[in-house]
């Protein structure tokens, strides 16, 4: 029973936690590309635009679910359920903290640790490609059905590099479970170095993390490998023929999948929620620090010197600053610190690892069609083996662990 | 193109490698579709992704430009020159107005020579800057657009000290300009001068070293020369291929002869030779305005023909000759001898061409308009047969067309 009723609450807060941070992260990704582009992104909804992700969704609910009358209507309608399905299970298994105590109540942060989590969330995002492929087809529009040619094809060879790049640090860390890989990652080299697979020992494995990282962004069909939707070609690619809450399915199945890119790399090569440094050097101070000089920033500019000559500003930036300080405060209140500060390091980490793939698409061109596989068969393919190889040698070179 | 291709009709099955049949694929791309920039529909012959077959149909922006013309006085023509191609609207004005002179036999001053040189030239930095942000867009490099849209600004502020107008300028008429500079107006164009060219740089930086955009460019599109020049492909497009040909150099008008500049070319024919061609032109085009800029003579700014240029307000109001000539132009409009004239120039996109007949009253009796878009969208069919559809994004992107300067 109580099992139950704390994976009922758990449940509850990574879904809500989830969606919200889904609709802000097209927020962010909005502002983020904006000021890369010298814009000033959404502005009208709320301050600095914070309401627009709720306009936006309220708009997509409301709007008819128009049904093109040539699809293929039982798939043109599974389609997005599938794409969103799978884009949002694969969370269940990421841990985002250690084991808390919370009101006598001992449990780990996160949903389930299951043993084969590595190969679960492998499976799933393999499965998602039915959702985008199912989609092309079934729409009965020839530019969907090549968005959706291109996305199977992309997604498959884009398969490869990223599994053998995950292996490589299985095979130092010797677990398949979530919980586990991250709990082998924590302590430090000469008391400084964390040990993260990237800079783990026997052999770091830093080419591992690039490589699935750009294998990400192929299987997440971002920028520059978002051939399947790529406007310019494709018109909207697999999701042309979608509209209201079809198109916001694929939408949100596409941030959910860069949520759980982005989640996958944190875990296994940058340590989950382990910090950059050792506590004993202040690392519990980093989030203190970060959000008092925010606040700070804010209050100043807010008060002493205020920067921009809105009216409403005089009062949203100081009002902003002292919630940002209130919030740096919070870290130090021993009660909460056990889990927020691991939880801090998991989502600033994934959270760096998601504004990279937002600077990139403020940065790069697009692949053609053949580059894109020349470029994982021919050389991200090769890379991989190569460092699976090296890393194999190498593990078993070393002293056997007890 | 030895056949057209008829959309919606099923193609035959052909028996494919393995045993089973296939069957190639019609993709209509347009009228409405994001990169034909306007409403080109492209009609696609498609093998998988491999373009077979590709055919431009235009005709999706007629507006009946060059018909209009024929009812409207000469002067009033002029507004309708700058929505052939409104990117290059002072092209197009500086085109139609030399032709009109070429048949009245007046000469602009000095002042309002140089001025046209001057803006003309900020015309083609303004037309590259939409080419190369649109480009960059089609190719997935989101940013340069809004970099590019961006210091287009500058110039669109200039032409609205100019003229009033940030596109449809009218800025030059028959006999000289409509109004003699702005308060600051070259104080402006030597800002932007002095602010343009790093920005060159910057675009470079980032397009240039970045191995994905030489990827989709360097190799794409490339068409023989010959059948270039015997579509009537003009402009960068032939400049790219290695042909030094542009009607400033060649057949100055406008004083052009008096400018020192260079005329880039390369010889790889390709998207990527066209991009550096296009750069390097905006560049020669800051040497000429910043030539144009101090040399800038001082004097009228209409010519001294009191039958075709309007007389100053206060001439008017205190001369009986004046409000007589006046009246004329205002009520009747300009009388131009009968005879016929095709006057060039080099507009961003290429080779220009007014060709006027007049009857010898006050409105044209043809306006023929050869607008280098037309020429140059010739070439979308052997430029995209054999590549990829991104490849086609890649080569009519390069082709630099406009629409409305295709379809008149």
């Amino acid at each position: 029973m109580n099992f139950f009723l704390i994976s009922l609450i758990k449940m509850g807060i990574v879904t809500a936690a989830f969606m919200t941070t889904l609709a802000y992260l097209q927020w962010i990704e909005r502002k983020v590309l904006a000021h890369i582009q010298s814009r000033l992104g959404p502005y009208r909804v709320g301050p600095h635009g914070l309401l627009q992700p709720l306009a936006d969704t309220l708009k997509l609910l409301m709007k008819e679910g128009f049904i093109p009358s040539h699809v293929n209507k039982f798939f043109y309608l599974l389609a997005p359920f599938l794409a969103v399905f799978f884009a949002l299970i694969s969370i269940c298994v990421i841990p985002f903290g250690p084991s808390v105590e919370v009101l006598g109540v001992r449990t780990d942060m996160g949903l389930a640790d299951l043993s084969i989590g590595v190969l679960f969330i492998l499976a799933i995002s393999s499965a998602g490609v039915y959702g985008i492929a199912l989609a092309g087809w079934a729409s009965n529009n020839k530019y969907s059905l090549m968005g959706g040619l291109r996305s199977s094809a992309q997604m498959i060879s884009y398969e490869l590099p990223m599994a053998i790049a995950l292996a490589s640090p299985l095979l130092i860390l010797n677990d398949l479970s979530l919980r586990t890989i991250v709990n082998e990652q924590a302590g430090f080299y000469l008391g400084v170095l964390p040990r993260w697979t990237i800079f783990q020992m026997p052999f770091p494995q830093i080419f591992s993390f690039v490589i699935f990282l750009i294998s990400g962004f192929a299987e997440t069909n971002r920028v520059p490998f978002d051939l399947p939707e790529a406007e310019n070609e494709l018109v909207a690619g697999f999701h042309t023929e979608y509209s209201s809450m079809g198109f916001a399915s694929f939408f949100m199945a596409e941030y959910a999948n860069m949520v759980t890119v982005c989640c996958m790399a944190t875990v296994l090569f940058l340590g989950g929620w382990h910090p950059l440094f050792p506590s004993t050097l202040g690392s519990d101070f980093v989030p203190v620090l970060l959000a008092l000089a925010a606040g700070a920033m804010l209050l100043y500019h807010g008060v002493a010197q205020p920067i921009s000559g809105r009216p409403w500003d005089r009062l949203t930036m100081p009002a902003a600053g002292v919630v940002f300080s209130l919030v740096g405060l919070v870290f130090l209140v021993p009660m909460l610190k056990p889990f927020l500060i691991p939880l801090f390091w998991f989502v600033s980490k994934a959270g760096f690892l998601m504004f990279t793939f937002i600077w990139v698409r403020g940065t790069l061109p697009r692949f053609r069609y053949d580059q894109l596989m020349n470029f994982t068969w021919k050389f991200l393919f090769p890379v991989a083996i190569l460092n699976l190889l090296i890393t194999a040698f190498a593990v078993a070179l070393q002293e056997p662990k007890s | 193109m030895s056949e057209t291709i008829t959309p919606g009709a099923t193609l035959e099955p052909v028996a494919s490698q393995d045993g089973g049949t296939t069957r190639k694929m019609t993709l209509n791309m347009g009228p409405q579709h994001p990169s034909t920039h306007g409403v080109l529909r492209v009609l696609l012959e498609l093998d998988g992704e491999t373009v077979v077959k590709a055919q431009p149909e235009i005709g999706y922006l007629h507006t009946g430009i060059e018909k209009q013309c024929e009812t409207k006085t000469y002067q009033q023509a002029i507004t309708l020159t700058d929505r052939v191609d409104y990117l290059a609207n002072l092209s197009n004005n500086l085109c139609y107005c030399l032709a009109v002179e070429k048949l009245l036999g007046i000469e602009a001053p000095p002042r309002a020579v140089w001025t046209r040189v001057l803006l003309t030239e900020l015309t083609r930095i303004n037309s590259h800057l939409v080419w190369l942000g649109t480009h960059a867009l089609d190719l997935g490099a989101m940013s340069m657009f809004f970099y590019a849209t961006r210091d287009r600004e500058e110039v669109l502020k200039i032409f609205e000290m100019f003229s009033g107008q940030r596109l449809m300028t009218s800025y030059f008429r028959i006999g000289g300009l409509a109004l003699d500079h702005p308060r600051g107006g070259l104080a402006a164009v030597k800002k932007f001068l002095e602010f343009f060219p790093p920005k060159i740089d910057e675009y470079e930086t980032l397009l240039d070293n970045n191995p994905i955009w030489k990827n989709r460019t360097i190799g794409v599109g490339v068409m023989p020369v010959e059948q270039m020049l015997a579509m009537g492909l003009t402009g960068p497009m032939i400049r790219a291929a290695g042909i030094p040909w542009d009607a400033r150099k060649d057949e100055p008008y406008s004083g052009y002869q008096n400018f020192e500049f260079d005329v880039p070319t390369r010889t790889e024919n390709d998207v990527y030779a066209r991009y550096r061609v296009r750069m390097e032109e905006m560049r020669q085009s800051v040497r000429i305005m910043t030539q144009a800029l101090e040399g800038m003579p001082e004097g009228a700014y209409q010519a001294d023909a009191p039958k075709v240029v309007l007389p100053q307000r206060e001439k008017m109001k205190t001369q009986m000759e004046a409000l007589i000539y006046h009246f004329k132009i205002v009520t009747e409009g300009v009388h131009v001898p009968p005879g016929e004239v095709y006057q060039v120039i080099e507009s961003p996109r290429g080779e220009l061409g007014y060709y006027i007949v007049s009857d010898g009253t006050s409105k044209p009796f043809r306006v023929h308009m050869r607008t280098p878009s037309f020429g140059n969208i010739q070439g979308l069919g052997p430029m995209c047969e054999g590549g990829l559809i991104a490849d086609t994004i890649a080569a009519m992107g390069s082709m630099d067309f406009v629409l409305g300067d295709t379809d008149r």
